[in-house]
C-alpha cells in the first residue's frame, strides 16, 4: 500500500484553478518533493492532503484514510511542518511540545519520554525551557519539526522547510531531514529551492500552474536532457537561438533574459561550433558555459521559464511583513 | 461534536501559561482599572453630595464592583479577539490542523481566557476592598461574586471569539475597543447609578447585559443590587450561553 495515493485532485478558489486535476502516489518510506516556484499549487495540496482545505474535486488517501471522510485519522497519522512559522513564542521549547501531544492524545508519561528523543534528534535539548521568542529562525524551525515528529506520525509534510533560512542552517536542516528518512518515515516536501529538491529527493514532481508537468528521480530527470547544456551569455541571444538552431546543433533552445541554453549530446563538440556560428552571424558572446544539466534546466525546460524569475522574493517579504505584524 | 476534555485542557494550559510567562502585561492590565478606583472613586466620593449613589455608601465603594466588571470586560473580549493574533503568527493553524473538533477549541479558549480574566477580576477585588474600605463580603457573598464573574468572562470570551472569527484582520483590534468595549463599559451603570440617569440613557443601559453583571455583583458584594439577582444571573447565564454558540458556530466555520 502506498503512503499518499492522490486522484485527480483539484482545488479552485473563485473560478480560479490552484490545483489542476493532479495525481501521484507517495511510497512508503519514500521521500517526495513538489518543486515549483510560489503559487504553483504546492501549499494548497498539502493543506487538502492535511484536511486542512476540502478538494474541490477528486480524492486523496493518506496512510489508508479518506481526507475528506476520515479528517481525525488521517490527521493523528500525519506530522506538519507550515511554511510560515506556528511555534507559540511565548510559551517555552517543551510546552510547544507538550502541549501538541495533548491535543494528539498522548498521555503524560509518553510526551515527557518523546519530548526528550525529539529534542535530541534536533539538538534542541538543552534549550527546552527558554522561551520560544529567544530563539533564531533556525531553531524555531528545528523545533516545527520536532513537533511535528511528536506524535511519532508514519507521514511527516514539510512546506518549504528551509524557506528564508541562510545556507548554512539550510545545510543543517537537510542533515536532520536525511536523518529522518534513514529511520524510515514517509516524507512529502515542498520547495521552491532546486538544490533541496535535487539533493534530498527520492522522486520530484516539478509542478507549474497547479498541474506535475513531471515526476521522476532527480537523475532520470537530469537524464532527460542531453548529455551536456551549454550556456551562452550574448548581446542577441533571440539570433543566437536562431542560427544555433538553423545549423542544427541543438533543436530546443531555452532563452532566460540573456542567457540562452542548448541541451547537446557532446558538450565538448558543440562548444567550438556554436562559437563558431555566434562569431560568424556577428553575435557579440560575452560568456560561455559548459556543464552537466541540472534541475534548474530540467525545470526550464518543462515549464518554459527560470524558477529564479518568479516573484518569489516579493510573496516572501510579504510574509515577513506579515510576520512581524505590520 | 465531540466533546474532548484533554484537548480542552490543552488549550486552556496554553493560555494560562502564556499568561504566567508575560507578568509584565498583567501589571499594565491591571493598571488602568486601580487608576480608575482610585482617581474617579477618590475624586467623586468628596466631590458628590452625601447620597448620591444608593445605600449611602462611599462613591468609591459603589464604584468597586463597576470596576472589577470592567477589568473582566477588557480583558475577556480582548482574550478572545487575539485569536487574531493567533491567526497571524500562525499557531491557530497548529490548533486547526490537530485532531479534534473546533469546538474543543473554542470551549479551551474561552475557559482559559475566563480563567485568566477572573484571575484579574480578582486581584482587583481584593486591592479595590483595601484601597475604598469597603466592608468585606461574607464568604457565602464572594463564592457569589465568584459564579458572577465566572459567567461573565466566559460570556465575553466567546463574544471576542465570535468577533476575531468574523472580522479576521489585525486592525480589529482598535474596532473593538472603540465600538464594542468601550461602549459596553460607559453605557453601563458601572460608574453611574442606573436610577439616576437621563431618559435615553437609561433605555439604552438597560438592554446592556453588562448592567446586569454589575448589578450582580453589586448585589454580592456591597448589598446594593437594584435589579433583583435572579435577573442579573439570568441575563449572564443566557448571554454566555448565546455567545457561545454563536462563537461555535462561527469559528468553525473559519477558514485556515
Amino acid at each position: 500500500m502506498d503512503a499518499i495515493v492522490v486522484d485527480r485532485l483539484e482545488k479552485r478558489f473563485n473560478g480560479f484553478t490552484a490545483v489542476d486535476k493532479i495525481s501521484f502516489s507517495v511510497k512508503k518510506g519514500e521521500l517526495f518533493g513538489f518543486l515549483g516556484p510560489n503559487g504553483a499549487g504546492k501549499s494548497t495540496t498539502i493543506y487538502m492532503l492535511t484536511t486542512l482545505l476540502s478538494p474541490t474535486s477528486g480524492s486523496a488517501k493518506v496512510n489508508g484514510f479518506d481526507v475528506g471522510t476520515q479528517a481525525d485519522d488521517v490527521r493523528k497519522s500525519i506530522g506538519i511542518v507550515f511554511q510560515d512559522p506556528t511555534v507559540d513564542t511565548r510559551l517555552s521549547a517543551y510546552d510547544n511540545l507538550d502541549i501538541h501531544g495533548m491535543l494528539y492524545g498522548m498521555d503524560g508519561p509518553s510526551r515527557k519520554a518523546r519530548i526528550r528523543e525529539v529534542m535530541e534528534l534536533i539538538e534542541l535539548s538543552d534549550w527546552q525551557d527558554k522561551m520560544v521568542k529567544t530563539f533564531s529562525g533556525g531553531m524555531r524551525r528545528r523545533l516545527e519539526i520536532a513537533r511535528g515528529l511528536m506524535h511519532t506520525p508514519n507521514i511527516l509534510f514539510l512546506d518549504e522547510p528551509t524557506l528564508g533560512l541562510d545556507p548554512q542552517t539550510r545545510r543543517h536542516i537537510w542533515s536532520y531531514i536525511e536523518k529522518l528518512k534513514r529511520q524510515g518515515i514517509t516524507i512529502m516536501l515542498t520547495t521552491h529551492y532546486l538544490e533541496e529538491a535535487d539533493f534530498l529527493c527520492d522522486r520530484v514532481a516539478i509542478v507549474d500552474h497547479g498541474a506535475i508537468k513531471v515526476l521522476d528521480t532527480p537523475k532520470r530527470l537530469k537524464g532527460m536532457i542531453g548529455g551536456n547544456v551549454v550556456r551562452v551569455s550574448s548581446s542577441e541571444p533571440q539570433k543566437l537561438a536562431e542560427v544555433v538552431k538553423r545549423k542544427g546543433f541543438a533543436d530546443k533552445p531555452r532563452m532566460d533574459e540573456t542567457v540562452v541554453s542548448f541541451d547537446v549530446k557532446d558538450g565538448g563538440k558543440a562548444l567550438p561550433k556554436i562559437l563558431e556560428a555566434a562569431i560568424g552571424a556577428g553575435i557579440e558572446v560575452e560568456s560561455i558555459e559548459l556543464r552537466v544539466p541540472s534541475l534548474e534546466d530540467v525545470f526550464i525546460h518543462y515549464t518554459g521559464s527560470s524558477i529564479r524569475s518568479e516573484k518569489g522574493a516579493g510573496d516572501m517579504m510579504m510574509a515577513m511583513r506579515r510576520s512581524r505584524g505590520y | 461534536m465531540a466533546i474532548e476534555p484533554v484537548k480542552i485542557y490543552a488549550v486552556w494550559l496554553r493560555e494560562i501559561k502564556r499568561f504566567l510567562n508575560s507578568k509584565s502585561r498583567m501589571v499594565g492590565s491591571l493598571a488602568m482599572p486601580l487608576l480608575f478606583l482610585v482617581a474617579l472613586g477618590g475624586g467623586f466620593s468628596s466631590f458628590l453630595p452625601a447620597g448620591s449613589v444608593p445605600g449611602g455608601v462611599s462613591y468609591s465603594t459603589y464604584l468597586l464592583p463597576g470596576i472589577v466588571a470592567m477589568t473582566i470586560l477588557f480583558t475577556s473580549i480582548f482574550s478572545g479577539v487575539s485569536i487574531i493574533w493567533d491567526r497571524e503568527f500562525g499557531f491557530l493553524k497548529e490548533m486547526l490542523a490537530a485532531p479534534t473538533g473546533r469546538e474543543n477549541i473554542v470551549f479551551g479558549r474561552t475557559l482559559g481566557g475566563a480563567t485568566t480574566a477572573i484571575i484579574q477580576g480578582l486581584m482587583i477585588l481584593v486591592i479595590g476592598l483595601v484601597i475604598t474600605g469597603a466592608p468585606l463580603p461574607s464568604p457565602l457573598h464572594m463564592a457569589g461574586a465568584f459564579v458572577f464573574m465566572s459567567f461573565l468572562s466566559c460570556f465575553l470570551v466567546a463574544v471576542g471569539i465570535a468577533i476575531a472569527s468574523t472580522l479576521q484582520e489585525v486592525e480589529t483590534f482598535q474596532l473593538v475597543m472603540n465600538l464594542i468595549v468601550m461602549p459596553l463599559f460607559f453605557l453601563s451603570n458601572a460608574l453611574i447609578p442606573i436610577e439616576k440617569m437621563p431618559g435615553i440613557l437609561k433605555g439604552v443601559t438597560t438592554l446592556n447585559p453588562i448592567t446586569y453583571a454589575v448589578d450582580g455583583l453589586r448585589d454580592l458584594m456591597i448589598g446594593q443590587g437594584t435589579l433583583g439577582l435572579p435577573l442579573d444571573f439570568a441575563v449572564c447565564l443566557v448571554g454566555f450561553i448565546v455567545a457561545l454558540a454563536v462563537a461555535t458556530y462561527l469559528f468553525s466555520k473559519t477558514a485556515i
